[in-house]
């Protein structure tokens, strides 16, 4: 479909281009991922100024093209300001605008998907919390159809916990036997957090984080899920 | 891309397609740019390759480029030690130098920060920069890297790796391009502008 078009989105990756340019990829309503160039963006007072980094949510204006869009205009919608001036925060957003962009397919509408990451960056800007990223990771992953089976070990069906290891291929928990024989070990504490989160209770889970060392652990199988389920691996983690 | 051309043009063909921004096409057009070269210009290209990796190499001080040891901004007794400015490259200093504001010394970082690329601290000369500050007496730190995300993401970090020695770290100011427009700047770009607001001497 040629032509102008206008959309909602969010920032997830820039790349040079030529002297002065940049493909900007973003995560639209309703468009799916979009890749335009925008013209002369590097050049010191450019009209796009700095509404199109990273973790920006804008309202794009775009002339469709074969292969790359042109970003024609954008106007802020929310700037995430002070989420892109603290490091931890920072960091832990590029790792989720990481994953939207290995999801997300390019011009394929996945409004959901929009929702999640907006919802997500908003909160990690106005009420930073350690539990947004790892719950945004395995939302990313039941919304993907990699929904963790938490209930009973995935290999033998054991269904009396404790269970003791995760099975990246398999999805899920394993028993103390099975998880002898492979897995990722994980603490109890942290499977019984990991099941509030999937459940939903992102609030709860918010307002009384876990011990660190657990967050820690269910945020690290997050991303060795999304790692696995994309085949891909997720570069900005290395920094967190 | 499968090898068609007889060995030393792809060689060359191959070699050009690494450099940056050069792609296969690039690659092939200006290997054959080079073929058709009179060969005393294909000499003198080649040349200066050479030349520059021979004589060239990192000042071990600031890491700017250096003919020596040292660079020409560590070999001259005039510039202050104490204050140091912290920039991404060493053309950013080529940039600093002619503003003719600053008369300390520079650290080059060679990078930036960046979660998108997975480059992280360990893989610029920020521990040489912190050694830096620790012996060498310096009273201030200014970060000068690039006013974009990577550059921010680099500066929040130094600020913070920094905070422990006791000294002064000085952010560059950002804000309105000079000769711009008011109404057609960014939120983030003129709220910058308004919080490094200054008074105006009657
Ligand atoms: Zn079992
Ligand atoms: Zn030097």
């Amino acid at each position: 479909m040629p032509g102008l078009y206008r959309d909602h989105g969010v920032v997830l990756r820039t790349i040079k281009l030529g002297e002065a340019d940049r493909i900007v990829s973003f995560m639209t309503q309703g468009n799916g991922k979009v890749r335009a160039v925008a013209k002369g963006i590097r050049k010191s007072g450019s009209r796009f100024g700095a509404r199109l980094e990273p973790t920006c949510h804008v309202m794009i204006q775009c002339y469709r093209g074969r292969e790359l869009d042109v970003v024609t205009q954008v106007e802020t919608v929310e700037a995430h300001r002070t989420l892109r001036e603290d490091y931890n925060s920072f960091t832990h957003a590029v790792t989720m605008l990481e994953a939207v962009d290995q999801v997300a397919q390019e011009r394929e509408p996945a409004p959901a998907l929009y929702r999640m990451l907006t919802g997500a960056l908003r909160t990690l800007d106005t009420t930073p919390s350690p539990v947004i990223t790892p719950g945004f990771y395995w939302k990313l992953l039941s919304l993907e159809g990699y929904h963790p089976h938490l209930d009973g070990c995935v290999r033998c069906g054991a269904e009396e916990g404790p269970f003791v290891a995760f099975d990246l291929a398999e999805g899920g928990v394993l028993c103390p036997t099975c998880g002898r024989l492979g897995g990722r070990r994980i603490a109890p504490e942290a499977l019984t957090f990991l099941s509030r989160l999937v459940g939903g209770e992102l609030h709860l889970a918010m307002a009384e984080p876990p011990d660190p060392l657990h967050l820690l652990e269910v945020e690290r199988l997050g991303i060795a899920a999304l790692e696995h389920h994309s085949e891909r691996r997720i570069r900005s983690a290395n920094l967190l | 891309m499968t090898a068609v051309y007889a060995g030393p043009v792809q060689r060359l063909i191959d070699e050009l397609g690494r450099l940056p921004g050069v792609g296969p096409k690039s690659a092939q057009r200006i290997a054959f740019y080079i073929l058709k070269l009179a060969p005393e210009d294909a000499r003198r290209l080649a040349g200066s390759i050479v030349e520059v990796k021979e004589k060239i190499s990192w000042c071990r001080r600031c890491f700017n480029i250096a003919e020596g040891e040292l660079c020409q901004f560590c070999q001259d007794e005039r510039r202050d030690r104490t204050v140091l400015c912290v920039v991404e490259e060493p053309r950013d200093i080529v940039a600093v130098e002619r503003t003719q504001e600053f008369r300390g010394s520079y650290h080059v970082l060679q990078g930036t920060i960046s979660p998108i690329e997975g480059i992280g601290p360990d893989q610029l000369r920020i521990k040489e920069l912190l050694t830096r500050v620790r012996d060498d007496g310096v009273t201030e730190v200014i970060l000068a890297t690039n006013p974009n995300t990577d550059g921010e993401v680099t500066a929040m970090y130094l600020a913070r790796a920094l905070s422990e020695s006791g000294t002064k770290v000085t952010r560059i100011a950002s804000g309105l391009p000079v000769g711009g427009d008011l109404e057609y700047a960014d939120e983030v770009t003129l709220g910058r502008a308004f919080e490094g607001r200054r008074t105006l001497d009657p």
